[in-house]
């Protein structure tokens, strides 16, 4: 959908190379483009004035070497800046473990507090604290059993008893005490900003329950109102936190930027749908990378690294290094794909050609693919080139599929076999640059 | 026809402040040259209107407007050239001369699908029409018991399954429904969940493949609902849903707020889909026909 800024910038400057020295002329045009870049992820256009002329300040001035390209050298100025105020470092809960931990979460209709309260109770639980939910939405029809439902799948005690929101969170305070849980996890009605009477609302209760944390819970996919909201939540409550929620959809989430630059309160989690395994921890350096519309190869190196054993990742990247990767290890990433979720999910963290993304990855199909491989000989897995025309034909017929199944399946297997090559030259390339800095090779 | 003027006015009313006071400030300042060109940017940019719409219209503005000091030849070129990117007609809501029309609602999630699906359904009951609902997202914890309680508050039939069930069969049982009690409107909600998840996406068009073959000429409008507060990836959504599912109107959402849903220009400019209506609240009245002229006049009147 987007070009890839980095190669964008790549045409705008390859006359660039030996001018010696970045001057404002030029790169121009270059910033032109991260402009343009940053206002199509939904960066406020204020900040993302201010943003460039700090770049430029930065850039200006600086020796362009030979054995780096300007547009590189640009990239990674704009790329720690991002980082720089997205917020360095990932930024965990304030929790204590005397005293009852009550967290808030507060937004606008529709953010996805409710999903979202559900998912830190998982996500808390995990982590040994033992929890309570509060559902105070008595706005939203159905709101309240939508949490119980929720609490009830993960077999965490939800309370919504009491006259009105305020109520039931004293209440459920109370409830917490008693039975002794050491994290309530209070979940508010979704208002507008600039609802005086509801914000008025929200401040009674904080100052009657005094929470730890309150977070701002946003969807990813705002737009340039972003900054006004964020704004209005933190004026008139302190909000301490910010979970960015909807990340699995293709937004770039620029709005991520404005909230950090007009509260100053950390990004602490981020949500990836509405399943309830998907909060994650929230990393400036991937986010970053997406705005710019780089792909998040990070988070998908990470996941991968997770569910892979790390001597089986090994042998496999030796294996690419040497181009031996065969069919017996083409099956077997399948399978571990398989563990990962699907594939089609994995294939939207990074930067692919369309293509591929939509290389057909059903149930159906891997069982195929299952078959077929397994009705090679161990010479035809490990040296695909040798499955001439009968060999195909005996394959087809021992697998139960047909000849041109085969032939989609080798297609397929040289083309991720290439694939996964240029992946792992560019992350080496890279990390090389110092702005990839955990990608494993 | 008044009244709903109004209704529009009143949901767009920090709009028209905002970006009167912007205005007003501008030629305060006095401000000339490239500065005027950066501002009306600022202010469209900051509209959710997108870069692409933005520069479009800057660079129309810009071949005929001369003299940058007349600040009312400059609003309403502003007007036209934006007024310009709308459809002409196309917004009233599709029924059938044999009912019953099924309405199909489809959006991501947290947009106000639900609400929305409740807001047509009063619209259309106050207006004499017989009208049945149905909750297709057997996905989502309690959004059945949500349809549920608006439903019996607008005083509406609605049909359900259970929660896990396969929302084309309940699709398939509203519209048998819908038919045996003679209904002229019969309205689905749909579960909602990110655009680019390809299994949301094969279960609407499983619906939409089993109302289509079951009951040719029935589905009389797809609406997809969008909110105002989202930015650029609206665009992203509202094509999604056109590619996979075809779209004929567009409903969008919280226009209450200080959101302006600029991105509504990009829409019906960029996938030539009209904007049907707008929601303005959490009442159920909040709810009117979207008028471009309307729309973009409030942004500049005084």
């Amino acid at each position: 959908m987007f070009q890839n800024l980095t190669d964008k910038l790549q045409t705008i400057f390859k006359n660039l190379r030996g001018q010696g020295v970045i001057s404002e002329s030029n790169i121009k045009e270059g910033l032109r483009e991260i402009q343009l870049a940053l206002l199509e992820a939904d960066v406020n256009y204020r900040i993302v004035k201010e943003f460039i002329e700090s770049v430029t300040q930065e850039a200006i001035g600086q020796k362009v070497l030979n054995s780096i390209t300007p547009s590189q050298k640009l990239v990674k100025i704009v790329n720690d800046k991002l980082i720089e105020l997205l917020g360095q470092n990932a930024s965990p809960l304030n929790l204590s473990s005397t005293q009852l931990n009550i967290i808030m979460l507060v937004g606008l209709q529709g953010s996805g507090k409710t999903t979202t309260c559900s998912k830190l109770a998982k996500f808390l639980h995990n982590k040994g604290k033992s929890i309570l939910l509060a559902g105070t939405d008595t706005q939203r029809p159905a709101a309240r059993e939508q949490l119980q439902f929720l609490g009830k799948n993960l077999g965490l005690p939800v309370i919504t008893e009491g006259e009105n929101p305020l109520d039931i969170a004293l209440n459920s305070v109370k409830k917490a005490n008693s039975s002794g849980v050491d994290t309530l996890i209070i979940d508010t009605q979704g208002r507008l900003h600039i609802n005086d009477e509801l914000m008025d609302e929200l401040l009674k209760m904080k100052e009657a329950i005094s929470p730890k944390e309150i977070l701002f819970v946003a969807d990813a996919m705002t737009g340039q109102d972003a900054v006004n909201i964020a704004k209005s939540f933190n004026e008139k409550l302190g909000i301490t936190g910010v979970i960015l929620t909807k990340l699995d959809t293709d937004t770039r989430g620029g709005a991520a930027i404005s909230i950090r630059k007009v509260t100053g309160v950390p990004i602490k989690f981020i949500g990836m749908g509405e399943k309830g395994e998907d909060l994650e921890i929230f990393y400036p350096e991937r986010l970053a990378s997406r705005i710019l519309g780089m792909g998040d190869i990070l988070t998908l190196v990470e996941k991968a690294e997770g569910e892979v054993k790390q001597d089986e990742a090994e042998k496999l990247v030796k294996k690419l290094k040497a181009e031996t990767l065969d069919l017996e290890d083409f099956l077997s990433q399948l399978r571990q794909m398989k563990k990962m979720g699907p594939l089609s999910k994995m294939m939207d963290y990074l930067p692919v050609e369309p293509s591929l993304k939509n290389m057909d990855v059903s149930e159906e199909r891997f069982k195929h693919i299952e078959a077929i491989i397994l009705s090679m000989t161990p010479e035809e897995r490990s040296n695909p080139k040798i499955i001439d025309g009968s060999r195909r034909k005996r394959i087809a017929s021992g697998s139960g599929t047909n000849v041109q199944e085969i032939n989609q399946l080798l297609k397929q297997f040289y083309s991720v076999r290439k694939f996964i090559k240029e992946m792992m030259n560019k992350g080496t390339e890279m990390k090389k640059k110092g702005w990839l800095p955990k990608l494993a090779t | 026809m008044l009244q709903k003027t109004k209704g529009i006015k009143l949901g767009l009313f920090k709009t028209r402040t905002s970006v009167l006071e912007k205005i007003s400030n501008l030629f305060k300042k006095e401000t000339e040259g490239e500065n005027l060109w950066d501002e009306l940017e600022q202010i469209l940019i900051e509209a959710d209107m997108g870069v692409g719409v933005t520069k479009d219209v800057l660079e129309n503005l810009r071949k005929h407007v001369r003299m940058i000091a007349d600040k009312e030849e400059i609003l309403n070129s502003l007007e036209k050239e934006l007024l310009g990117n709308f459809l002409h007609d196309g917004r009233s809501l599709n029924s059938s001369t044999t009912p019953p029309a099924v309405v199909l609602m489809l959006g991501v999630n947290g947009v106000g699908k639900t609400l929305t699906t409740s807001k047509l359904a009063y619209k259309l009951k106050k207006e004499g029409s017989k009208i049945l609902l149905a909750a297709s997202d057997t996905f989502r914890a309690a959004a059945i018991e949500q349809l549920g309680i608006l439903s019996k508050k607008i005083e509406v039939d609605m049909i359900k399954h259970s929660y896990g069930a396969d929302p084309a069969a309940v699709c398939y049982d509203a519209v048998e429904a819908a038919k045996a009690r003679g209904v002229d409107f019969l309205i689905i909600d749909t579960a909602g969940r990110s655009h680019i998840d390809k299994n949301l996406m094969e279960s609407l068009k499983k619906i939409r493949r089993v109302i289509d073959s079951r009951f040719p000429g029935m589905l009389k409008e797809i609406l997809l609902v969008l909110d105002a507060t989202t930015g650029q990836n609206a665009l992203s959504q509202a094509k999604t849903f056109v590619d996979s599912l075809g779209v004929t109107g567009i409903v969008m959402t919280k226009l209450d707020g200080t959101a302006k849903g600029g991105i509504i220009v990009a829409i019906e400019k960029e996938l030539k889909i009209p904007i049907k209506f707008i929601g303005t609240g959490e009442n159920l009245e909040d709810f009117e026909v979207f008028d471009p002229k309307v729309f973009v006049s409030s942004l500049f009147e005084e």
